[in-house]
C-alpha cells in the first residue's frame, strides 16, 4: 500500500529541528563541518562542587559547552548552554566558562585574530544552589560581552524550550544581535516568579499564550527587544546567524539606546493588564533606530 | 544522592572517548574512555537512593560476558529508567566504534 503522507507532516519530518538538540549538537551544527575542537569539554570534569555538596547529581561539563571552530571560515568560538541540565542555570563554573571564553576571544581580536561569538541562551538565570558565585559569574559574561562586541558582533540565539531569563537576558539584551524562535521567551522575570511576587492579579502564570504574547520571540522581535524571529530550523537558524554577522558591529548597540527604552517603559499604565498589543503599540522600533 | 562503583572484565582497550546523555530528569550523561587492558571500571553518580542492586545487574548484564572493550566509564544519573541507562550506555559505545562525536 502506497500511503498517503500529509504534505505538513512530510515537511515536519523532513526539517532539522534546533529545539530537539542537545548543547553540544547545537554548536556542532552552527559551525563549519569538522572544525569544531571543545575546551574545558567533559573530560576536563570540570564538575560543579557546589551542587555535589547539596547532594545533587553533577555533569561533567557543568551544562556549558565552549565549542571553538569556524563559522563560515572565520575564527568562532560558541558557547551553548545546556537547558536540560537544572534549567540551564549559571554556576560557578558553567559561567566561568562562558566568561572566560569571551575573554579570550575580545584578547584574540586585540591581537589581530578576529575571532567572534555566538551564545546559545537556554538559561532560567543564577543557580540558586550557588548564590553569589553564579551572580558573579553572570556580571563577568555581561562585562565580556561588552568588551568583545566592540570588535566583533556577539550575537545571541534562544531557541527554547527554557527561553532565557534573569541575569541571563540581560546578558542577551547585551548582545549585539538577538535571534530568538516562536518557541522561545525572553524576559527578567519568569511567570512563575511574577506570579509568586507579585500575585495572580499581577500574572496568571497558567496562561500561556500571555506568557508567549507578551515574552515569546515574535513579540520580541515586534517590538524591537530582539533582531530576528526564526523557525526552529537548523539551517534557517545558521544561516540568520551569518547574516547578522555579516551586517558587522552597529554604530550604537541596543543596550546604549537605553533612552529610549526607559521613553517606552514610561508609558506603559501600570493600573491595567498589559496585553501584546498594548506593548507593540509602545515598543515601536522604527522609534528606537539611531 | 548515592555514588557506586563497579568493575569487570573486559577486553582490549577502547579505542576512543564520547559523551552521551545530559543529567536532564530521567536522563543520565554516560562518559566512555578507554580503559587498561582487560578490566572496565564503572562509577556511578545517581539521584536515587538504595538503588545499588538495580545498577549491578544492569551493568552485569551489560558487561558481565566481558566481550566488550576495555573502558572507564562515568554515569551520572538524574533517575533514568533501565532501559534509559542501557541505551545510552549502547549509545556511547557506538559513537566511539563509529569514530562519531568526540568532544
Amino acid at each position: 500500500m502506497t500511503a498517503d503522507i500529509d504534505p505538513n507532516i512530510d515537511r515536519l519530518l523532513k526539517r532539522d529541528s534546533f529545539i530537539e538538540r542537545g548543547a553540544r549538537s547545537r554548536a556542532q551544527a552552527l559551525l563549519d563541518p569538522g572544525s569544531m575542537r571543545e575546551l574545558a569539554g567533559p573530560f576536563e570534569r570540570l564538575h560543579s562542587p557546589w551542587l555535589a555538596m547539596q547532594k545533587l547529581v553533577t555533569q561533567a561539563d557543568d551544562g556549558v559547552v565552549v565549542a571553538k571552530g569556524k563559522l563560515d571560515g572565520h575564527p568562532t568560538v560558541v558557547l551553548a548552554i545546556e537547558g536540560a541540565y537544572q534549567g540551564g542555570s549559571m554556576g560557578e563554573i558553567a559561567g566561568a566558562k562562558i566568561a572566560g571564553a569571551l575573554e579570550l576571544a575580545a584578547r584574540d581580536n586585540r591581537r589581530g585574530i578576529p575571532t567572534r561569538a555566538v551564545i546559545l541562551f537556554e538559561t532560567g538565570g543564577v543557580r540558586l544552589q550557588e548564590a553569589n558565585l553564579g551572580l558573579a559569574s553572570i556580571a563577568e559574561i555581561q562585562s565580556a560581552i561588552v568588551d568583545l562586541r566592540r570588535y566583533q558582533p556577539v550575537i545571541g540565539v534562544s531557541a527554547g524550550t527554557v527561553g532565557c531569563y534573569g541575569g541571563m537576558s540581560i546578558a542577551a539584551g547585551l548582545c549585539t544581535w538577538l535571534v530568538l524562535t516562536r518557541e522561545a521567551r525572553l524576559g527578567l522575570n519568569g511567570p512563575q516568579v511574577i506570579e509568586q511576587e507579585a500575585g495572580v492579579a499581577e500574572f496568571d502564570a497558567k496562561k500561556r499564550a500571555l506568557i508567549w504574547g507578551l515574552t515569546g520571540g515574535e513579540q520580541r522581535v515586534v517590538t524591537g527587544l530582539a533582531d530576528a524571529c526564526v523557525a526552529d530550523d537548523t539551517h534557517e537558524i545558521r544561516a540568520t546567524v551569518l547574516r547578522l554577522f555579516a551586517q558587522g558591529v552597529p554604530a550604537r548597540h541596543r543596550s546604549e539606546r537605553a533612552d529610549h527604552y526607559l521613553a517606552c517603559l514610561r508609558q506603559v499604565d501600570t493600573r491595567v493588564q498589559a496585553t501584546p498589543e498594548d506593548v507593540r503599540a509602545i515598543y515601536n522600533p522604527s522609534q528606537g533606530d539611531a | 544522592m548515592e555514588r557506586l562503583q563497579f568493575e569487570f572484565g573486559a577486553g582490549q582497550p577502547l579505542s576512543g572517548r564520547t559523551v552521551a546523555g545530559v543529567v536532564a530528569s530521567g536522563d543520565l550523561e554516560v562518559l566512555l574512555e578507554p580503559g587498561d587492558a582487560g578490566r572496565t571500571t564503572v562509577a556511578v553518580q545517581t539521584s536515587v537512593d538504595g538503588y545499588g542492586g538495580n545498577w549491578k545487574a544492569l551493568l552485569e548484564r551489560v558487561f558481565g560476558p566481558g566481550s566488550l572493550p576495555a573502558a572507564r566509564i562515568e554515569i551520572n544519573d538524574n533517575g533514568a529508567t533501565p532501559g534509559v541507562v542501557r541505551m545510552r550506555i549502547e549509545q556511547a559505545f557506538e559513537e566511539v566504534t563509529q569514530g562519531g562525536n568526540t568532544p
